[in-house]
């Protein structure tokens, strides 16, 4: 290896992982533009969670078939890349397999990175068949359309390229093979190279190295653009998680300070305009991202649009507008869109656009029945319930754009304290009768 | 049937161990009231010092609330909290989830913080205390799946209590495929009750109601009046009101023997 092998490794590294972090701090902003929530509580409580759900995957085998194969791909993904730090190096310093002095640990680990490589790829197969052959439902529903599907599988393409080329890599690398250790898999792989010459090995052996790395960094930097995103948001997603129980939603502050001061004997009505003029008065509700939490805009970016949620909702599944995966992927479509807004005007300029309306439909979250059987689905811990109500917040307390049934229901518990039009001094009739 | 209130109570020096709050449903729908009659029947056989709000009870606000009108929902809570925390309640039993989850889980923030229990987990500690005690009676021998009411379940994690109740029944507890965790919502929760569904291919409670109509029951339990309602309506549109019967828990035991 001469060094403009190493230098051009070097800038290839600078560049993949230059441009990955600039998105990284990307993301982050747009995740900072939402409003502030505290959850930084009981931290023992959200280790756990992390640990259980985004690191044990437990949520994943609640759908054992599906469960296990992303277990298969997961562990695979974590364990061979201990292999790309000995690509990185051997790639920088030009080096020849730098790990292979450990011996029989060497060995035995690249063996166990050639098994997991080969379950992958199965793995990713029979994902492919689910997608494509299968028809699974969910991955075929109305927002799967375009990007989406496309996004799918652009991920499936990639993982079994770059399995592919692992193993072809340690196929054609004759000095891996005369070592005859450690070539689990490989050394079955080496009959279809039997007529290629020892330097057309070595070309091939070198282009799979190549195409390998670059396409770990490509891989790393498409991240941004795609759902796959949740490898690493679920780990901070399930930590940020909501740990109340389901059923229990926020009470919005500003609305208790305004019921405590209608329901105050003693409160001086004219004293309750606020002291500072300029303070514009909070909005109640969301209406566009910036009116969410920055959990709910970190749950849209960690979505990966497996569906189970929507598979799982009533309003789904009986024909309804609502898919709580769509009400996800479009808040992140809506807060990519702001985020771009940003970068192009140095601060947001109004677009005439948000979304409510724009995004979301309000039959899409009328249609919620608030029964949480998406919340319980996600296997990250994704809340898209509280993105329903933060919307129905804006729209009936901004709006006064409730549904006219509901109108008739809230003004029935304004006027006589339930939701039907009964008279409250017969609430103990049904003893009587 | 005895049912005191709590000005009457009061009236008399008297503190109950708990309050039945009967909720909107319970105390105007002609199928829940007999719910609430039911349960009545249990306390007053199990000789349990209850009393309830009557007049002075007013919708918990959870409709409201998941309809996004959080003013109304906390008037609503603020109004009941002052009722409440002047008759110096501690406990409150109710049969209905979505009153149950406010009271446990929304109220405390807002300055009412009380023991918050569902009747099927009264009952159920009634019976461990020996207090009532539940045989089949007419059900026995009968095939019974218990619907899991959201608000119940996947909101606050009851799935075990009505199902112990329904088990002491002597009859034959059968599941429906999606249940406890993964149980498909009547339809009713997020304010749904109160309004059409919007378009789609089907109504949710028919959905529901053909899981149950799977496993060939004769009876669907609930512990919760919307889901009733659902159910009911939904073995009505599948034409099964000959051969499927919707009960509360309460209704199974008071029924049973009866009362």
């Amino acid at each position: 290896m001469n060094y403009i092998d190493n230098v051009a490794f070097a800038i290839l590294l600078v560049l993949g992982i230059g441009f990955f972090v600039k998105n990284i701090r990307k993301i982050t902003r747009n995740i900072k533009l939402g409003k502030d929530i505290d959850r930084m509580d009981n931290a023992n409580a959200r280790w756990k969670n992390m640990a259980m759900i985004a690191l044990g995957q437990s949520k994943m085998v609640k759908r054992p078939i599906a469960g296990v194969l992303h277990i298969i791909v997961y562990v695979g993904f974590i364990i061979i890349n201990i292999e790309v730090l000995e690509i990185l190096i051997d790639g920088l310093f030009g080096t020849y397999r730098v790990l292979s002095f450990l011996g029989g640990i060497y060995n035995f680990l690249i063996g166990s990175f050639e098994v997991l490589a080969f379950l992958v790829l199965i793995s990713v197969i029979i994902f492919w068949l689910r997608r494509m052959v299968l028809r699974i439902p969910r991955f075929w529903d109305k927002e799967m359309k375009g990007f989406p599907k496309n996004d799918a599988l652009n991920i499936l393409y990639f993982e079994m390229v770059l399995m592919l080329l692992f193993l072809i890599m340690n196929t054609t690398d004759v000095q891996f093979q005369e070592m005859n250790s450690g070539n689990l898999i490989s050394q079955f792989l080496v009959p279809i190279f039997e007529s290629f010459s020892l330097e057309s090995l070595h070309t091939i052996e070198r282009v799979a190295w190549w195409i390998h790395i670059t396409g770990i960094l490509v891989f790393l930097n498409y991240l941004y653009y795609s759902k796959h995103l949740h490898i690493l948001l679920a780990f901070p997603n399930t930590f940020y998680a909501n740990l109340n129980v389901k059923g229990k939603l926020d009470n919005l502050e500003a609305v208790t300070n305004e019921v405590k001061l209608m329901m105050d004997p003693d409160a001086d009505p004219y004293a309750a305009t606020p002291e500072d003029e300029s303070e514009t008065p909070g909005k109640f509700g969301a209406s566009d991202v910036t009116d969410l939490n920055w959990v709910q805009l970190m749950n849209a970016y960690t979505c990966t649009e497996c569906g189970r949620c929507t598979s799982s909702c009533p309003a789904s599944q009986t024909g309804k507008e609502l898919s709580p995966r769509a009400i996800m992927m479009k808040t992140r479509d809506r807060l990519e869109e702001v985020g771009r807004n940003i970068n192009k005007n140095g601060k947001f300029v109004d677009d005439g656009k948000q979304l409510l309306n724009d995004y979301i439909t309000p039959e899409e979250i009328w249609a919620c029945t608030s029964c949480n059987a998406c919340v319980e689905e996600c296997p990250v811990s994704i809340d898209p319930l509280s993105i329903i109500i933060d919307l129905r917040r804006f729209l009936v307390m901004e709006q006064s754009a409730a549904p006219q049934e509901l109108n008739i229901m809230m003004t029935n518990i304004e006027n006589n304290g339930a939701p039907w039009q009964y008279n409250q001094m017969d609430r103990l009739n049904w003893k009587d009768k | 049937m005895n049912v005191p209130t709590m000005a009457e109570m009061m009236a008399q020096g008297k503190q109950p161990e708990v309050l039945f709050w009967v909720g909107c449903a319970g105390s105007f729908d002609d199928r829940a009231k007999k719910i609430t009659k039911a349960f009545v029947k249990i306390l007053n056989k199990a000789n349990v010092d209850f009393a309830v709000l009557g007049t002075e009870e007013s919708c918990s606000g959870d409709p409201a609330k998941r309809a996004g009108n959080e003013f109304l929902f906390q008037m609503q809570a603020m109004t009941n909290i002052e009722v409440l925390n002047a008759y110096e309640v501690k406990k409150i039993v109710t049969a209905c989830p979505h009153c149950y989850n406010t009271f446990k889980n929304e109220y405390p923030e807002l300055g009412g913080a009380y023991e918050v229990v569902h009747h099927t987990e009264l009952l159920k500690s009634l019976l461990d205390e020996g207090r009532i005690t539940i045989e089949g009676g007419k059900f026995s021998g009968k095939k019974i799946t218990f619907h899991d009411p959201c608000y119940l379940g996947r909101a606050n994690n009851i799935y075990e209590a009505p199902r112990e109740l329904i088990k002491k029944l002597d009859v034959e507890l059968v599941e429906m495929k999606r249940c406890k965790t993964e149980g498909l919502c009547c339809g009713a929760g997020g304010a749904q009750m109160f309004k059409d569904a919007e378009k789609g291919t089907k109504e949710i409670n028919v959905e529901r109601t053909e899981d149950a109509i799977e496993v060939k029951p004769d009876i669907i339990a609930t512990g919760c009046p919307f889901c009733n309602t659902m159910m009911t309506d939904g073995v009505k549109t599948t034409d099964k009101e000959d051969e499927i019967e919707v009960l509360d828990i309460a209704e199974l035991i008071a029924n049973a023997e009866d009362l």
